[in-house]
């Protein structure tokens, strides 16, 4: 599904350079559940954002689905990007002045589907997620479970091959953290990717193989983690 | 899509009301100013006559004093012409229609007993005056050739000297008392405002149309008093009228209907065999230099567009893009506070080239805005000019839709302009760092 060869990310400041990853490599194949992991600036964002085609590297090589996207224009990484990624962040990202719907008719409105093809589907995630009799609220007037759901659900809508979350659990209590781990884990068994960024172990342990980032490289300590974990976490 | 984006655009612009206000107040006051401005030198520059506009030409003789330079300050031919030039070309009769005119004034004596009498304004002319001008009537018809000749004492009254005079009635047939004489009203015209006054703009390009029309034969019989210029470059040769009639004095426009390049071309050889004829009596003492101008030719020889109307509208441009300007500031600033939004719509898909169109449909609709208010004052500029010029921009200061789809145009296109630096900022943000901010 996702294969980097040799990756390497420098940022230039005048004559400072800043090597984000080096000749990072990955491969993760359909239907894996993988978690990221390492500690502060060790190059798990720069990673996320080059496998989301929102930045481009350096140096080496980066197949998406089958596809060399190493130098796609800013249209055809766009194009890449609403149909095969799906993105869930930290804080959501849900638009505040519009409804559950309309938030999640953002990512279908750029793949130009038609009216009732975009109403299908809205209606199916969100009855997926749990908030299907919602979908005319305002963000503002959903918990911070419930923005991530729709989050979640914005995601899934363009049924992407590959989410891709960014501390998906950071800014939730336990209690509704268990209960979107649930949610992405459901969507990976049922065939999405997913790749998951986090600072904690407990979580890490969901996913059923990590990656550990360290000096913008991938560490030995690369663990196969039973799924069977998942249900006890 | 474009729908889409309208709808987005009209979410961001109520999510910030007092930010769009000044916005739409910035582009309206550039846009009420320079429409302002822009409307009275549109008026003035228009084409009074434009179906035929190419084929009326007003003739020039160059009569005038070899050693001075005219009334002007130079050197052309005297823009008016002598009783004696213009005689003989009307009796000559070369062109396919000519006119000589000139302005009196003269006093109506209404019939009723209670209606005082009043001052108005003659065009003294010829038979060919009404269709040559393309005249319209709601009542009777212009006189014709005979009545030129025999002197008669007919009259056409304009519209609103009928609705004085006569209630607005069918007053053909009827009489009408005009200095001291008995006129037979023949016609009543339809409305007929040229803007500018192309016929006469000698006597002033924007005033109103005379209110009466008599033969312009009856006005020189009658001796009826002159109400525009005279200019000589000789004194005048013995007393009374008579003498003035056979003077270097010129008084008269002279106008010559002519339907093509060789009619144009025969009508100036005419003109010149005259000049060498007039130089043998001892009269054209100038070398040759007659002219023929067409309608528009002659406004702008006439500079209908002053100069100063000129720097006003690059003065009144200019304070558009001052406050452009501003329009760009205050759009960057909303533009750059929704870069989180735009990082997401990146993220979920929008390419650059589509949150560029998105934002400028945006800016397209606060440009739509500034335009309807920029209208407003607009129309309070217009008025703002007629109170402190009175009559003398009356027709200068009415907007048409042309003026009306223009100015929403401007305000359009100043905004879709102002916007193109804040947008184009806008869509090159780091998605990725500012997705990371948040």
């Amino acid at each position: 599904m996702l294969s980097m060869q040799n990756i390497s990310m420098v940022y230039r400041a005048g004559l400072v350079e800043t090597h984000a990853l080096r000749n990072f490599s990955l491969e993760v194949e359909e239907g894996d559940f993988v978690s990221v992991t390492g500690p502060s600036g060790s190059g798990k964002t720069t990673f996320l954002n080059i496998a989301g085609l929102l930045e481009r590297f350096t140096d080496g090589r980066y197949e998406l689905d089958g596809r060399d996207v190493s130098s796609l224009s800013d249209k055809e990484s766009s194009a890449v990007r609403n149909e095969k990624i799906g993105f869930v962040f930290q804080s959501f990202n849900l638009i505040p002045d519009l409804n559950l719907f309309d938030n999640v008719d953002v990512p279908l409105r750029y793949r130009g589907f038609n009216a009732n093809e975009r109403k299908k589907r809205i209606e199916t995630v969100l009855e997926t997620v749990g908030l299907a009799s919602r979908m005319k609220h305002l963000p503002s007037q959903l918990s911070g479970g419930q923005q991530q759901r729709v989050a979640i659900a914005r995601a899934l809508a363009g049924k992407p091959r590959l989410m891709l979350a960014d501390e998906p659990t950071g800014n939730l209590d336990s209690k509704m953290a268990l209960g979107v781990m649930e949610l992405i884990s459901e969507i990976n068994r049922n065939g999405t990717t997913i790749i998951m960024v986090t600072h904690d172990p407990e979580l890490a342990k969901m996913a059923n193989r990590n990656v550990h980032i360290l000096d913008g490289r991938v560490s030995n300590g690369d663990i196969e983690v039973p799924l069977s974990k998942v249900a006890t976490a | 899509m474009f729908s889409y984006y309208l709808k987005l655009g009209l979410l961001s612009i109520r999510r910030n009301p007092l930010m769009t206000t000044l916005m739409i107040a910035a582009i309206a006051v550039g846009i009420g100013a320079s429409m302002s401005i822009i409307t009275v030198n549109y008026v003035m520059s228009g084409n009074p006559i434009p179906q035929k506009s190419d084929q009326l030409f007003h003739v020039q003789l160059d009569s005038w004093d070899p050693n001075n330079p005219n009334d002007d300050g130079s050197f052309d031919p005297p823009d008016q012409m002598t009783y004696t030039d213009a005689m003989a070309l009307m009796k000559a009769g070369k062109a396919y229609r000519q006119i000589a005119s000139n302005k009196s004034s003269m006093v109506l004596v209404p019939q009723g007993d209670d209606e005082r009498p009043f001052s108005i304004l003659s065009r003294n002319t010829w038979a060919d005056f009404f269709p040559m001008f393309d005249l319209q009537f709601i009542y009777g018809s212009g006189w014709d050739d005979a009545a030129d000749y025999n002197m008669e004492r007919v009259t056409v009254l304009s519209k609103e000297t009928n609705e004085r005079v006569f209630g607005g009635e069918n007053s053909v047939g009827r009489t009408v008392r005009l200095a001291g004489m008995d006129f037979q009203v023949v016609g009543v015209l339809d409305e007929f405002h040229p803007v500018p006054k192309f016929y006469d703009v000698t006597n002033g390009a924007f005033n109103e149309p005379e209110e009466v029309y008599i033969p312009f034969n009856v006005g020189i019989e009658y001796e009826i008093p002159r109400a525009g210029n005279t200019n000589c470059w000789k004194p005048i040769d013995g007393e009374g009228f008579e003498a003035f009639l056979n003077s270097e004095c010129a008084f008269i426009q002279f106008w010559a209907e002519l339907r093509s390049d060789e009619e144009e071309q025969e009508y100036m050889d005419f003109l010149n065999a005259y000049a060498e004829q007039q130089k043998e009596f001892g009269r054209f003492p100038r070398p040759l230099n007659n002219r023929l101008n067409d309608v528009m030719e002659w406004m702008e020889d006439q500079e209908v567009v002053e100069d100063d109307a000129r720097v006003m509208l690059g003065l009144s441009l200019l304070f558009l893009v001052v406050c452009l300007l501003n329009t760009i500031g205050l759009l960057l600033a909303k533009y750059l506070g929704k870069s989180s939004e735009i990082s997401l719509r990146r993220a979920l898909g929008a390419s650059r080239s589509a949150l560029f169109v998105q934002h400028m449909i945006e800016s397209g609709l606060i440009g739509l805005g500034g335009g309807i208010f920029g209208l407003a004052l607009a129309w309070l500029g217009l008025r703002g000019i007629e109170m402190l010029f009175g009559d003398m921009v009356e027709n200068l200061v009415g907007m048409d839709w042309v003026m009306v789809l223009t100015a929403i145009g401007l305000a359009i296109l100043s905004a879709l302009l102002a916007g193109l630096y804040p947008t184009w900022r806008a869509c090159s943000i780091s998605t990725a760092k500012q997705l990371k901010l948040q």
